[in-house]
Formats: C-alpha cells, structure tokens, sequence
C-alpha cells in the first residue's frame, strides 16, 4: 500500500454503521476478513463484458504475448452496480437523492429540517458519507428514521458499490424518499453515478457566485441546484442572479431552489417537490 | 483525489485479465481518457507509479490516448470542439447540445505476457 496517497483499495478499511447496532467492518478487495457481521461482506466479482482475445493456443507459454482488445470503460463496474441500485429504487417507487456539495454548505442541516418537517407525509431512510465519524448520522438518527453512515476512511466519495450495500442494510419501504448525502467534496463525486433519482448540488451564499463555472462537472450533472443560507443574505455582497446564470451556463436544465434551513424560508416549494416526486 | 478510485480500478481490471489467460505480466496498456472526461492527467500520472507497485502492471508501458472535447449542437446540429462541457456553439450560441467525443475513460488493449 502507498503510505503517501493511501493507494490500494484492498486496504482502506470502508466502514458501515447502522445507527442503533453495533458498528461493523466491511473490508473491499480479494482478500475479506470475515467477522461477525458477514452479512455486511459482499463479493462484487461478476463483471460482464465483451471482449476478443488473441490467442496462440489454449495455453500461455512464458514467451508469449497475447494482445487483449479489452475496450472496457474504467468506472464500467461502477456503471453496473449504480444501473442495479437504480431498477431496485424504480421498481420499489423510492425517490432517491444524492446530495452533492462542498463540505459547509449546509447539506446535512437542511436534511435534518427537510425530515423533521416532512417525516409525517412520507417515509425516509438516510445513508450518510463522510471521511470519518457518525456525526452527521447521530444527527439524523436523533429524528427517529432509519440511517447508515458509510465512513469511506481515505475515499472522497461515494460508489454505487457502497450504496448497494448501505441499502440492504437499510431495507427502505415503497414509496419512500431515499436520501444520500454525499461526502463533502465538488470534484469526485461527480464522476460515480450512484443508481440516484435525482442529483441535487447544494450551494450556499457565502460561497463565491462562479463556482459552477469552477466545478462545471458538479453542476452539470446535477439536476437541482439549491441555494442554502439565503438568511444570511442581507450581510453579504451576493449577488443571487449571478450564482444562478453561471450555473446556468454550465447546466441549462437545472432547477432552483432558494431556502433557509436554519430560517425556513423558501423551503414549502422544496418540499412539494420532494412529495409530488414520490407520488409520481 | 478520485484519480485514486480510477487506477485502482485499471489496476483490478488488469490483474482480471492477466489471470483469465494464465499471464504473468501486462508489456503494455493502452488507455483512451478524454479531455472531458473529468480526470486530472496530473494527478493520474502521480498515483499510478504507486498504485502499479507489486501488481502485473509494475514494468507495463503506459499508452494513454487524450481526445479532444466534441459536441453537436442540439439546435443548429453544428459539430464544433469543446474545451470545457458548457461551451455554447458557435454559430448559434446554444448550450444546448451532445458530446459526441471526450468523455472516454477506457482501456483500449492490454499487452500480455
């Protein structure tokens, strides 16, 4: 393993807590360490994919050389997983969210808002995502709905892989809302689809108006934008339409959402969306 | 630092390979990572000596092909080069439109041994 970058998946130690059990270990690569939990210990080998290979023969000699036109997508695996997470969501009619931002923004208050003030309409289940620590998942699990925090140890951010785990865990109920909090990061997370309904950037004031155009790849992804700590406007040089045309630029698609978690304001049309999605 | 998760992937793929075929070693890997495709070459080129330490991928030559960015207007259907996702086209000034090349991340071939 690098001692340096921490390279070398078969020894980052990726852990899953289901708030209100014992914490267990779940250890990715070829060799797993079983322990008593071993439900949580899944083998993720079954790739399928298309291939031609040139051989000289049935077997390899030590001087030959085979060419393996390979043509294979890099994060394919990823790609798999996150399709399979996203059939079981559709098929279950749970409205999944993967909530994207920097670290700061105000993801996990404006959930724990978002659920305090909604969790009598509509069920919810969390998975939650950071370096270290349950902190953010006490937070939720405070609110009395099921959560799971996957702490990724060196990783920057989530994988389908580790969602498919986290949602056998949580077993989340039909026509339920399915939030996934992301790890705090506007760079990574933007490459791994998770099987996710919805991808949603959440941005706030005190944040620089251009940072779409900074973090393109966040924002074109994503199909919501919020826009948090609106509160704090009167004490800000933010310029509102500013922030909105440079995300535009980057993603004409997105839809806007301007709220306050701490204040409530602006958040009843974030809320009607979250309930007519999932009464689609 | 996501370069990380791409080479550990290319990393396990390789090590899929070699051993499907009863090799040893990769001589040489071929890559295609696209200019839009979200990599950093600096940071991929950083990590891979370490991640390729002790795996078949330890003495293999690395080829990566970079494409560059192209799209089509969904508008207008113009074909233009885009440096960076959200370049409008320029002959009509619409965002709008479908990235027909650069967001490749794959591996081509591999050179077995």
């Amino acid at each position: 393993m690098c001692t340096t970058c921490g390279c070398s998946s078969d020894e980052n130690e990726i852990r899953f807590t289901k708030m209100g059990e014992v914490p267990t270990h779940s250890h990715n690569g070829h060799h797993h360490h079983h322990h008593d939990n071993e439900h949580l210990d899944h083998h993720h080998d079954h790739d399928h994919h298309h291939h031609h290979h040139d051989h000289d023969g049935d077997h390899n000699h030590s001087h030959e050389v085979s060419v393996v036109q390979l043509e294979k997508d890099i994060l394919h695996k990823n790609q798999l997983t996150a399709e399979r997470n996203r059939g079981f969501f559709e098929a279950l009619n749970i409205f999944s969210i993967n909530l994207v931002s920097s670290p700061g923004s105000g993801k996990t208050s404006l959930l724990e808002r978002t659920i305090a003030d909604l969790k009598d309409k509509v069920s919810f289940s969390v998975i939650e995502g950071d370096q270290q620590t349950t902190n953010d998942a006490d937070r939720i699990h405070k609110l009395n709905v099921p959560v799971i925090q996957i702490n990724t140890g060196k990783g920057c951010h989530l994988d389908s892989e580790m969602i498919a785990k986290a949602v056998k865990e949580l077993k989340p109920t039909q026509n339920s809302i399915m939030m996934i909090e992301n790890v705090g990061n506007l760079v990574c997370p933007a490459m791994f689809d998770l099987g996710e309904s919805k991808r949603v950037v959440i941005i706030s004031v005190t944040e620089g108006e251009d940072k779409p155009l900074k973090y393109p790849d966040m924002f074109y992804g994503s199909q919501v934008c919020i826009i948090n700590k609106i509160d704090l406007l009167p004490y800000l040089k933010f310029d509102l339409e500013k922030l909105k045309e440079s995300a535009r630029k980057v993603n004409p698609h997105l839809e806007f959402f301007e709220v306050s978690a701490t204040s409530g304001e602006g958040l009843q049309p974030w809320y009607n969306y979250l309930t007519q999605s999932v009464n689609q | 630092m996501h370069e990380l998760s791409v080479v550990s992937s290319i990393v396990k793929t390789a090590e899929q390979e070699v051993q499907k075929i009863n090799g040893k070693m990769v001589l040489e890997i071929y890559l295609e990572i696209g200019k839009l495709s979200g990599v950093e070459m600096d940071s991929f080129h950083f990590v891979w000596p370490q991640c390729i330490q002790n795996s078949v991928l330890e003495n293999a030559r690395l080829f990566i092909d970079e494409p560059h960015g192209k799209a089509k207007c969904a508008e207008c259907r113009t074909e233009f080069d885009v440096e960076k996702l959200y370049d409008s086209c320029p002959k009509c000034n619409s965002p709008f439109k479908e990235i027909l090349v650069g967001k490749e991340l794959k591996i081509k071939k591999l050179i077995i041994k």
